[in-house]
């Protein structure tokens, strides 16, 4: 086996140990605890909801944009971390980036305000 | 980006943050290089921007069409701009990542133009569909510029980079109108597959970095030149996940199997942009990466390419052969024409570079043009596209059915049309190096598709008007439309009878 192929025996191991740890866990807890299962109990859980009416039923459209403009300014965070962290090592063309990329942002922030999705009907 | 070992163990990696240096050295940014591409981006977010806050009027959503228009034209400067500097000699830019070549050049000027006659096209369709905005022109600015950065990519990631721009417009344009369930049903289809594909072109980039060390296309030719691999299995696994995540983009056998629905459901004027742009954008990656970073494993590459053109040449022409809806003909038109032009990269020469440039140069004037009867015909609610919509279209509008007939020549190979020096080129680059057999096969498949297309003369000049056909009235053409036909119709026959100035231009865009 080459040096190469090599160093990816630890993700093996690694992910072995994983599926024996989650398994492991699993199979204990179910060979030691009490079973009594009941209608309540067998439900599905969602944040604390009843679940009521099919599954296929239609959600809010809005729920649908805010989560969109979540992941959008989530992943800018996700830049703007690394970033501000060595602002130093990237100097003043790292701030311009920087800038642009926010600017860039903004300019979809401010589409998306023109469009009302930012209020709430 | 050469590799090197940073951490060797886990107790290297806690020190991680000593081994980085105190300030980062940043490439210059030559504005040359990335100029067409910026443009185009900061034209879009003008229009994004300025469109949102300026009202909804009809006197202004009329003005997106010219004011793109205007931007892809300073574009096109910006790009000739570029052609006057690399008289002296291409150049790279931006750490190498950028080049900038007639290659570039070319294909900037090939996707530039789909850009201008799709959104001609498209300003009469949204107005008609009632989708008049800015969203339309803004994606497809964005998209085009995706296409320019691949087509000036020198760097694996920058190609990615470049080929997500291009892929997620197009996904958004696909859906974009709003109430054919069509269009969101080819969205869909195109979204999942397509980020499929880039998922493997994204492995595929790992296994080469991994085999060569570098993502640079320089430096893995450097590489593959210097070096002996023994154990070739990785560098092969990386080209074959590259070849198949561009071969999706353009729609090769065997992975086209979104090609017929996404063409289909999607706006017209959004199919033929895609038939255009993002295929010579496919095309032009493919290119670049094949003949520049992986040329030493042409041994290698020259037969996957080799049965890709084939499959796709017949599986493409006789299957739309049997199809009903007209779109899905010039879908599965389009997949045989993209195992044409890779017959030019099977060659590996420079003839066959230049053949498969011109042959997506030709293609572009006449799949949009074909694309523009499409719009025309298809009606209100872009839902008239069953072959029997065609009867008598020659006694209803006899221009757009010979504008039409002159489209469908061309894409059958008729002399005196641009599509039949195309395909005499590549097919030229394929004999010279003795590939006598994919040679006999194009020349077969071009007979095949013929009756395709010669089916669908028959329907719009041997049959008398029925009521699928749409009326006299419906058949008016905007104003853009009738541009985008008189420029695509003027080119394809110069193309076809005078094409010397156009050949030394394919001649001229060759990579360093």
């Amino acid at each position: 086996m080459s040096d190469f192929l090599r160093s990816y025996l630890t993700i093996v191991f690694l992910a072995m140990a994983a599926f024996v740890l989650v398994g492991g866990t699993l199979s204990i807890s179910r060979l030691v605890r009490p079973k009594n299962p009941g209608r309540e109990k067998l439900m599905a859980y969602e944040s604390g909801v009843d679940p009521v009416g099919v599954g296929w039923s239609q959600s809010q459209i809005r729920y649908y944009i805010f989560a969109l403009l979540f992941v959008m300014f989530d992943v800018e965070a996700v830049f703007l971390f690394p970033w501000a962290l060595r602002l130093e090592a990237f100097g003043v063309f790292g701030l311009v980036e920087m800038g642009i990329f926010v600017f860039i942002l903004l300019l979809g922030l401010v589409y998306a305000w023109k469009k009302g999705v930012l209020r709430w009907v | 980006m050469m590799f090197k070992p940073i951490a060797t163990s886990l107790t290297g990696a806690i020190h991680l943050q000593d081994a980085l240096p105190e300030t980062l050295k940043m490439p210059s940014v030559d504005w040359t290089a990335v100029g067409p591409a910026t443009i185009l981006i900061a034209g879009a977010f003008l229009l994004l921007v300025v469109g949102s806050l300026a009202r909804h009027t009809k006197w202004i959503h009329g003005t997106y069409v010219w004011f793109t228009t205007a931007t892809t034209a300073v574009a096109g400067f910006a790009a000739w701009r570029q052609w006057i500097r690399i008289r002296k000699g291409p150049f790279t830019a931006i750490a190498d990542a950028i080049n900038v070549d007639g290659f570039t050049v070319f294909v900037t000027t090939v996707i530039c133009t789909a850009l201008v006659l799709a959104v001609l096209i498209a300003d009469g369709y949204l107005r008609r569909e009632d989708l008049e905005g800015p969203e339309f022109y803004v994606l497809a600015m964005l998209s085009a510029s995706g296409g320019i950065v691949m087509a000036s990519a020198n760097d694996l990631i920058v190609l990615f980079l470049g080929l997500e721009i291009l892929s997620i417009s197009l996904y958004v344009l696909a859906g974009s109108h709003l109430r054919r369930v069509e269009s969101q049903e080819a969205a869909l289809k195109y979204f999942v597959l397509g980020s499929f594909s880039s998922a493997i072109f994204l492995y595929g980039i790992a296994l080469t970095y991994g085999a060569t060390g570098s993502t640079n296309f320089n430096d893995i030719a450097a590489y593959l030149t210097q070096h002996i691999i023994l154990q070739n299995g990785l560098l092969s696994a990386g080209l074959a996940f590259l070849v198949v995540g561009l071969g999706f983009k353009i729609a090769a056998v065997p992975f086209h199997m979104w090609t017929p629905d996404v063409y289909q459901g999607s706006p017209s004027p959004v199919t033929g942009f895609m038939a255009a742009a993002a295929k010579a954008a496919g095309f032009a990656g493919l290119l670049r990466l094949l003949l520049t970073a992986l040329s030493t494993r042409s041994l290698d590459w020259r037969p996957i390419v080799w049965a890709l053109a084939i499959a796709s040449m017949v599986v493409g022409s006789i299957l739309a052969v049997v199809q009903t809806d007209v779109k899905r003909v010039l879908a599965y038109s389009s997949i045989s024409h993209a195992g044409f032009i890779l017959i030019g990269l099977q060659a590996a020469t420079t003839e066959g570079m230049a053949g498969s440039l011109f042959y997506l140069l030709t293609y572009t004037f006449v799949v949009l043009g074909t694309f523009a009867v499409v719009t025309v015909v298809g009606k209100r609610g872009d839902g008239s596209h069953a072959i029997e919509s065609y009867k008598g279209l020659g006694e209803r509008s006899p221009v757009l059915a010979l504008a039409l007939t002159l489209f469908l020549l061309a894409q059958a190979g008729i002399p005196m049309t641009s599509g039949f020096v195309a395909k005499f080129g590549v097919i030229r680059a394929a004999v010279d190096v003795h590939s006598y057999a994919i040679a006999i096969v194009a020349m077969l498949a071009s007979v095949v598709s013929a009756y395709a297309y010669l089916r669908l003369m028959v329907q719009m000049y041997m049959n008398d008007p029925v009521e699928s056909t749409p009326s006299a009235a419906s058949l008016t053409v905007p104003i853009g439309t009738r541009i985008a036909l008189v420029v695509a119709v003027a080119f394809t026959l110069f193309a076809g009878i005078v094409p010397q100035a156009l050949l030394n231009f394919a001649d001229k865009a060759f990579l360093r």
